[in-house]
């Protein structure tokens, strides 16, 4: 089940950035992690339900570098108030992630539905999930910095 | 048919961020009497005291969402021809068919491009 997620996800992430934001995330090697530390500095999390029933989670965490550069190129340069801009395009930008991940995941049948998603910021801080067990992370490299794409769902 | 670069648009979005990339994109179209909204609330206010010619809008919203504006738009005597173009993350089949049951005029996902923005402005005024 796990796997099915991962190529929606990664299509869903580059297609995003490089359609909104100029920026082509080269993929990392998938893992699973077990805790809830954030792998960044700030995180878009947004709930999410499949089939009615199951409960997930997707997360997008940012290091500060990336995220300032990708709210930046969003803007196109246009900053006004750096850290609530970069609170509000990282939940726009998880949004849109989650949103596209739906879309192919629809297409594959499977139907998701999505809560609106929230951001949290800080030096470690956490990020919660549905499970602690199975947390896939899908790494990130950008010209700017690295980020992550975590997903979670309770069977 | 020539779009009136000189109307007046209402952006309606609760995140910042997509208010000013939308707002940036439509100033490189040369429209540049926009105005916007964070919900459906706000935008239905203005609506109601500005002279508002097209709305773009956001689906998932606080409040009131942008499909509850669509529909109100939509039921009013007074805007019920808007033209109203929804710009969303939602682009699974049902959310589409059910934005098109409630009226909308066209339909973008997200991400989209300006080209993308311009092209379904263009097919909305063509009408």
């Amino acid at each position: 089940m796990d796997s099915i997620f991962a190529k929606p996800i990664v299509q869903a992430t580059q297609n995003v950035l490089s359609t909104m934001a100029m920026i082509d995330p080269k993929v990392d090697k998938p893992y699973i992690k077990k805790d809830k530390k954030a792998l960044g500095d700030v995180t878009g999390v947004i709930g999410m339900t499949a089939d009615n029933s199951k409960q997930g989670v997707m997360s997008v965490t940012f290091t500060k570098d990336c995220a300032v550069a990708i709210v930046k190129n969003l803007l196109g340069g246009e900053v006004e108030d750096l850290i609530q801009d970069v609170k509000d395009a990282v939940g726009e930008v998880t949004n849109m992630i989650a949103g596209q991940t739906r879309q192919n995941l629809e297409a594959i049948g499977i139907n998701l539905s999505a809560a609106t998603p929230t951001v949290v910021m800080g030096d470690n801080h956490s990020v919660s999930h549905v499970t602690e067990d199975k947390i896939i992370v899908i790494p990130f490299n950008t010209e700017h910095g690295t980020f992550v794409v975590e997903f979670s769902m309770k069977e | 048919m020539t779009i009136d670069r000189n109307m007046r648009v209402l952006v309606v979005d609760d995140f910042s961020t997509m208010r000013r990339i939308v707002k940036n994109i439509l100033k490189q179209l040369e429209f540049n009497n926009v105005v916007d909204a964070d919900d459906g609330t706000t935008a239905w206010e203005i609506l109601n005291k500005d002279k508002i010619d097209f709305v773009i809008s956001d689906w998932n919203m606080p409040k009131m969402s942008g499909l509850e504006l669509l529909k109100k738009v939509r039921n009013s005597e007074e805007f019920a021809d808007m033209p109203f173009l929804m710009v969303t993350a939602e682009g699974q089949q049902e959310h589409i068919i059910e934005a098109v049951q409630a009226g909308v005029s066209n339909y973008i996902v997200k991400p989209f491009t300006p080209e993308t923005i311009e092209q379904k402005i263009e097919k909305i005024f063509e009408k």
